[in-house]
């Protein structure tokens, strides 16, 4: 008689729910999991090592690329890490502005695993409803840097510029009536504040919509359900972070147990689950989303009335302005050493960690006192993630796979790096 | 011998009738459904091909029809071929014994619910040997999921339709109508008395038409597409066809089955053909809104659907059907 082997399959890295190119080699009996061999490495692009041939000012960008739907949160990490080896800190304005954009980026994050979540699972609809509220936010995103996705807002010492009086519009077009473009630009017809204030105020109702159409789906218990459990002390061993590690039932969040910028200043809930499987972690972001929204309201109403510098006055470390710089000789050799040479950070190490919308993201910078880094070192929280993928899914079906992968939020932008 | 000609002649126009219209309806049903579950998800679907994006199908059946036929090296030739017909012949033979009005109707058979019971289980075969002759993983997880799916439904869909007949008392479609036919209109109509029956016979018909939320053999997320992962150009079309024939075909005899074809809702309406249309397309359409709410089940747990609730659920009420039968509850079995 033939001995019965296992089925191998190979999944991705093209594949619809590989998350961009993850590829996993499956042992499967039938279609029970045997055995996850996740195969990373696709994306791989060196980033760490392309940050140490530059000065330190110039890899701001690099970091956008590293997770690539939360943009501004991967900068924030490295800002600080900078910013904690020069030993400065921006002016309160910023960190405010900081904060705000930081969880900006959580809703985008969450947004975007909400709806890639929901179609790995066949829910097709909650993908294009997370989209209509992505599109507001990356507007926000480019109306204080110009860009979408890959920012470059936060610089050390503050961030790049002050919130802009007014918001971008439509235009009437051939395919869009005056009538349309009004109705569109009524809520961008104030500065960028009111436009987030609106924003914040109808999206708890968004969160809702989605709510309906997946919470109390049986359907999507069904699948999501006592999927992938993770026991409090095995997430711990994992390294698990972030809403993995709060789905497990562990309350740890850097911003309240390490709080940078303002956030101890600022009133908010860490949601924490029960049972540790996709549908927990599925509602602890969920209501992390309404917590950001709730923190970005109290951002607004801070930078509503206190108006401040946005940068430290430090021309070693922060531009000058363009008008200064065509007058004034001192200014045009700032901007000269600063574009070329950088800066010299102190010698030391140092390793900063900020909560991103996926985990713990650090920074480890050694610095020989030079004007680029020594080593840099991306901590990401989706490599830790990925790394359970075997533990996750063994004994459960194909089907399960898919879910799994949606729960972990995987980007391969910070995995492969 | 020029009599049977002229049978022969007018049986085939008859099936021209039938199918050509059948054809454009499954088209259209694909542009409907890109434009419904557009407008449901914030979209607006196609609209860039003809006005309003009418052409649409057109230009994607010619799009199918240009692509290259690729047969993959390790596959079976043969039954690879097979397989999109295989899948494509029940879907349209059905249609055969559809009664569209009184009199309407192409094979006026007596054995007519068997007949479409048979044929609609058939198709589910194609997709079987797609599946295997592929010789690909997926496609075979995709063959496999298959056969268990319609294991857990057919029977509760058979069982539905057990009590459809004693309801009926006949096995002819024209005289299940018939049987639906009372004073009180809508009310007179078999989805009352037979309610559980009609909501799991229809479920059934969306699993049985790889539909969401049971398009498990499909799995875009999961096994990318399943058993015709391999299928290129013409031989996809026909799969697409097969689809979409079958979801016609199930709203349409839902229709026939417990909505009463085509009599009218309203005793002081005149019965026609149109009610007939209206009542299938109500359904294609809870078919695309479906589509649109649903995340998709895990083929075990269609199976846990299949057998630990449809199944004892359409056991009890053929029993009840049948007490009712007997007793001659009004106003549906007292005459």
């Amino acid at each position: 008689m033939p001995d019965i082997r296992n089925m191998t399959m190979n999944f991705g890295p093209q594949h619809p729910a590989a998350h961009g190119v993850l590829r996993l080699v499956l042992e499967m009996d039938g279609e029970v999991i045997e055995r996850a061999d996740p195969h990373i490495g696709l994306l791989h692009r060196g980033t760490e090592k392309l940050a140490e041939n530059k000065p330190y000012n110039q890899s701001i960008g690099y970091m956008d690329r590293l997770d690539y739907v939360s943009m501004m949160c991967n900068e924030h990490a490295y800002v600080l890490a900078i910013e904690k080896l020069i030993g400065i800190k921006p002016p309160v304005r910023a960190q405010y502005i900081r904060v705000m954009f930081d969880e900006i980026t959580r809703i985008l994050n969450h947004l975007m695993w909400l709806g890639a979540h929901g179609l790995d699972i066949g829910a097709m609809t909650v993908f294009l409803y997370c989209f209509r509220e992505r599109e507001d936010l990356m507007d926000c995103y480019e109306a204080v840097s110009g860009t979408r996705m890959h920012a470059t807002y936060y610089r050390p010492g503050g961030v790049y510029r002050d919130l802009p009086e007014i918001m971008p519009q439509y235009q009437p077009s051939k395919w869009r009536s005056a009538k349309d473009v009004n109705a569109l630009n009524e809520n961008r017809s104030g500065t960028l504040l009111d436009f987030i204030d609106d924003f914040v105020k109808r999206f708890p109702a968004c969160v809702d919509e989605y709510e309906t159409l997946l919470t109390d789906n049986r359907i999507w218990k069904q699948r999501t359900v006592d999927i992938g459990i993770v026991s409090p002390e095995r997430a711990l061993a994992l390294g698990f972070t972030g809403p993995m590690l709060r789905g497990s039932g562990i309350a740890w969040d850097l911003r309240k147990k390490q709080p940078y910028e303002v956030y101890n200043e600022l009133e908010f809930d860490i949601p924490v689950g029960v049972t540790g499987d996709c549908y927990d972690r599925y509602l602890v972001r969920i209501e992390e989303m309404r917590q950001s929204a709730k923190i970005i309201k109290q951002c607004v109403d801070w930078l509503k009335v206190n108006p401040g510098p946005v940068i430290l006055d430090d021309p070693k470390l922060v531009a000058p302005d363009r008008s200064s710089m065509k007058g004034d000789m001192e200014s045009l050799i700032h901007h000269f050493k600063l574009f070329t040479e950088g800066y010299c950070v102190p010698e030391g190490e140092v390793y900063s960690a900020i909560e991103h919308p996926k985990g713990e993201f650090g920074i480890y910078l050694v610095s020989d006192g030079a004007n680029k880094p020594y080593r840099v070192k991306a901590r990401a929280a989706g490599f830790a993630h990925l790394a359970a993928m075997n533990e996750m899914v063994k004994g459960h079906m194909l089907s399960d796979v898919v879910a799994v992968i949606g729960t972990m939020d995987i980007v391969f932008g910070e995995i492969d790096r | 011998m020029p009599e049977s000609i002229l049978t022969i002649t007018i049986i085939v126009i008859k099936i021209l009738a039938i199918m050509l219209p059948l054809m454009a309806a499954v088209a259209y049903t694909t542009l409907i459904e890109r434009k419904v579950i557009g407008y449901m998800q914030l979209r607006v679907g196609p609209n860039r091909v003809g006005p309003k994006g009418l052409l649409q199908p057109i230009a994607d059946a010619l799009k199918l029809m240009c692509k290259e036929f690729i047969i993959p090296t390790g596959s079976s030739r043969f039954l690879f071929l097979l397989a999109p017909v295989l899948a494509l012949g029940p879907a349209l033979a059905a249609w055969a014994v559809i009664p569209f009005g009184s009199e309407m109707v192409l094979a006026d058979i007596n054995a007519g619910l068997l007949y479409v019971l048979a044929l609609t289980s058939l198709g589910v075969y194609g997709i079987i040997i797609a599946g295997w002759a592929s010789n690909s993983k997926y496609a075979f997880l995709g063959a496999m999921r298959s056969a268990a799916q319609i294991v857990s439904y057919e029977i509760a869909m058979g069982f539905s339709l057990v009590g459809v007949l004693v309801a009926a008392g006949s096995l002819n479609l024209g005289d299940i109508i018939e049987a639906q036919r009372g004073s009180l209109g809508i009310l007179n109509w078999f989805w009352l008395p037979l309610l559980p029956l009609f909501f799991i016979y229809f479920i059934s018909g969306v699993a049985e038409t790889n539909r969401a939320p049971f398009d498990v053999s499909e799995g875009e997320s999961e096994i990318v597409a399943g058993f015709h992962v391999e299928y290129a150009g013409m031989a996809f079309a026909l799969f697409f066809l097969a689809e979409y024939a079958n979801m016609i075909l199930i709203s349409a005899l839902t229709a026939v089955l417990f909505m009463g074809g085509w009599l009218s809702p309203f005793s002081w309406v005149p019965d026609g053909i149109h009610w007939f249309f209206a009542k299938t397309g109500l359904f294609l359409f809870l078919f695309l809104w479906f589509r649109a709410t649903f995340p998709r089940y895990r083929y075990d747990q269609i199976m846990r659907l299949g057998w630990k609730i449809f199944l004892p659920i359409t056991i009890v009420w053929v029993m009840v059907v049948a007490a009712m039968v007997v007793w001659k509850i009004p106003p549906w079995f007292s005459s």
